[in-house]
This record gives C-alpha cells, structure tokens and sequence, in this order.
C-alpha cells in the first residue's frame, strides 16, 4: 500500500470510528486499534499512539459543548484525576515492558466489557441524594438539570470510585483509549452519581488522563505522525458528525449494533492475540 | 467569575487550541502526501523513530527546518497540551474562587502532568 493509499483508507476507517464512538459514547480508541491492526496490519504500538492522540482530540474538542448543557461536575473530574494520571502513567510503563500478543488479549477483554455495557446499558438509575462523610468532606455533591430545574445530587463510595479510576487510567495509559466506560463504572455504579453527569464527567477527565501517558508514548516512538495525522483528522471529523446526528438517531438499535460490532472485533483481537498475529 | 462561566472560557479556549492543533497536522499531512505519496512505508513492524519525532527539541528543530512531519507532530505536541492548558487555568479558576481545596487538588494534577511529560520528552 502507498503512502497516500494509507492515510486515505486509514483516515475513512478513523472518521467510521469516530462517528460510531461519538453516537454510542464509547469514544473511537476502541475502534480505531482493532480496525489498524486486524484490518491493515499495522503494529499495535502504532495504533495506541495513534489513537491516544484522538482520545485527546475528542475530549478537547468537545468540552465546550458539553459546558454548556451543564451536565458536567469539575470538582469531581479533577479530585479523581489524581488517581487516573498516576494509573495512567502506569499503564504506559506497562505498555512498553508487555508483548504486544498480551496487549491484543488485553484489549480484546476491554472490548468484551465495553460491548456489555453498550448492549446493557439501561440509562439513568437511582442516584444518591445525600452524599456520606468523604463525599461531603471534598463537596464532591452538586446539581444538575432535569426537565428544565435542577436537581441535587449527592456522592458516596469515593475510596472505591477513587481505586477504580486508578484502574481506567491503567488501562488508558497500557492500550491508548479514553476507558470512558470503566470511568462512567466507577461513577455511575461505585459513586452513585447520576448517569448524564458520570457521562460528561467522563469525557471531561479522559483528555487529562491520555496527556499523563502521551509523554512516554511520544519518547518511545508510539507517536508516528504517518499514522496518527489520518487517525487524528478522521476522528475529530466523525465525532463532530456524530455529535451533530446524536440528537435524531435511533441511539438504542444504534447501541446494539455497536454492542455485537465490539464484540466480533474483541473475538478476533484475543484469538489473533494467541495465535501471535497480532 | 463562576464556576458556569470559567468552565465556559476555558471550553472554548480548548476547542480554538485542537483546531489550531488539527491545521498545524493537515498543512504537514498535505506536505507529506505531496513528496512522499508512492512511498511504501512499512507499519507491520514497531520500530522506533529518530529524534525528530521522539523528543521535543527534536520536533521543534524538524518542524523549523519546514519538515512535514516535524509539523504534523508539533501540531500533535500542542493537542497534547490542551488538557494540560485546561487544568491549568482550573488552578487559577479555584484559586480566583478562594477555593483553597480544589487549588490544591488540581495543583496535583498539574504536577503529575508536568512531572510525566517533561521526564518522558
């Protein structure tokens, strides 16, 4: 394959990935690494960098948009951001000491979590009101909009929210995705916090998180411009698109497809990943 | 300043930092593909690139030597710098706010930030 026929079919593959990320909310990392490396053979550690980079573009270019439903706690993204940089830094040293068959396996299990989640997902649950002694300590609580008033809500079960962004940042930082989903875990199901704020909250911490590995993955060569420029540009194009039609799609069949689409990719990433084709 | 209208500024001010970021890589990308669009770069295996695009002085150096792909990585160097802006002004965000916990907490970040990109670079 040419240079050119590369960053095209890279950069259409990158922009599917992004779009698809942006509607279910899963982010693009976790199609846009099985996509390189099953599809067109590129080395896993190419494809991490590359899609570190667009887990950042994401997150960055939307911040703005999601400030302004108000959905979004700082308070809380930033306290739990101490433990996702350090995990992440982690990760990333991990990254460089584990084989890139083990990292395959690795994501191929990430991806079996990230389809159950998207296939179960049922939405808003009951969230805590009053928030228990750590949560008021830090006034992790807040309040956030709900047909046209704002509701209070309150945070509990910080000690386990905190260990588990330890571990999403882990993961963030080994594979070079946003892990937006262990993220709304530990809010949404550990914390108690409503599930619109764990979402945006969310993708407000998965920037910072990839800029505490992105060092690394740029001193180690992760971060070849060849791969990352299509990778960059395409998903920033199909999440901005998908941002766009969010509000008229079918999001639940959407979440569906989505769901089994992972879950054939995560299949064919853990047996390639034994197989040592990966 | 509130707490709405900071988060607002600074959301702004981060989209403006990855267009600027997206258009540093496209003007490289173009380049690239101009002089280099029948090469045969070989992906299948890692191996690790030269300075010009592992360090940063590296880049910078690459980049005003007008190499393409000195461009597209400083236009990747200044994304990767938007969250690190962002936390950034939440430190003087809370601490305009007199909110001496949340200083200190994204005071943390910063550090782990900075700490993890200048060690690595």
């Amino acid at each position: 394959m040419t240079a050119l026929e590369f960053t095209v079919v890279v950069w259409g593959l990158s922009a599917l990935a992004g779009f698809l990320g942006a509607l279910t909310g899963l982010g693009g990392g976790v199609v846009v690494v099985p996509a390189l490396t099953l599809a067109l053979g590129v080395d896993i550690k190419y494809a991490i960098g590359a899609s570190l980079v667009s887990v950042i573009a994401t997150s960055s270019g939307a911040a703005a948009a999601y400030v302004r439903e108000g959905f979004s706690n700082i308070r809380i993204g930033m306290f739990l951001e101490i433990a996702t940089t350090v995990g992440a830094i982690a990760g990333a040293y991990l990254a460089g000491r584990v084989s890139t068959h083990a990292l395959a396996v690795i994501f191929g299990l990430v991806l079996i979590h990230a389809a159950y989640s998207s296939l179960t997902n049922s939405g808003e649950r009951a969230h805590a009101v009053q928030s228990d002694k750590l949560g008021t300590l830090l006034r992790l609580g807040g309040d956030y909009p709900v047909d046209g008033r704002r509701e209070t809500y309150g945070v509990r079960n910080v000690g386990a929210g905190f260990g588990m962004m330890f571990g999403a940042g882990a993961l963030s930082g080994l594979l070079g995705i946003g892990s937006g989903a262990v993220k709304v875990l530990a809010m949404d199901r550990a914390m108690e916090i409503p599930f619109k704020v764990s979402t945006t909250t969310s993708n407000f911490m998965i920037g910072v998180t990839a800029a505490a590995s992105a060092g690394l993955y740029l001193s180690r060569g992760y971060i070849d411009p060849r791969v990352a420029m299509p990778v960059m540009l395409g998903v920033l194009v199909g999440a901005l698109l998908g941002t766009k039609v969010l509000v008229r799609a079918q999001v639940r069949t959407l979440r569906l497809v989505f769901g089994v689409v992972i879950l054939a990719l995560a299949i064919e990433m853990i047996v390639n990943g034994f197989l040592g084709k990966v | 300043m509130d707490d709405k209208r900071l988060e607002n500024l600074i959301g702004q001010l981060l989209r403006a930092g990855v267009l600027l970021s997206a258009g540093l890589v496209t003007v490289g990308g173009i380049f690239y593909l101009l002089r280099n669009h029948a090469a045969r770069p070989d992906f299948h295996n890692f191996v690790k690139g030269g300075p010009q695009i592992t360090t940063v002085h590296g880049i910078l150096l690459s980049a005003a030597h007008l190499d393409s792909q000195g461009w597209m990585q400083l236009g990747l160097i200044l994304l990767i710098l938007t969250p690190v802006a962002r936390v950034a002004m939440a430190v003087v965000g809370f601490a305009l706010e007199k909110d001496r916990l949340y200083t200190v907490v994204s005071l943390i970040v910063l550090t782990i930030l900075a700490l993890s990109l200048t060690h690595a670079g």
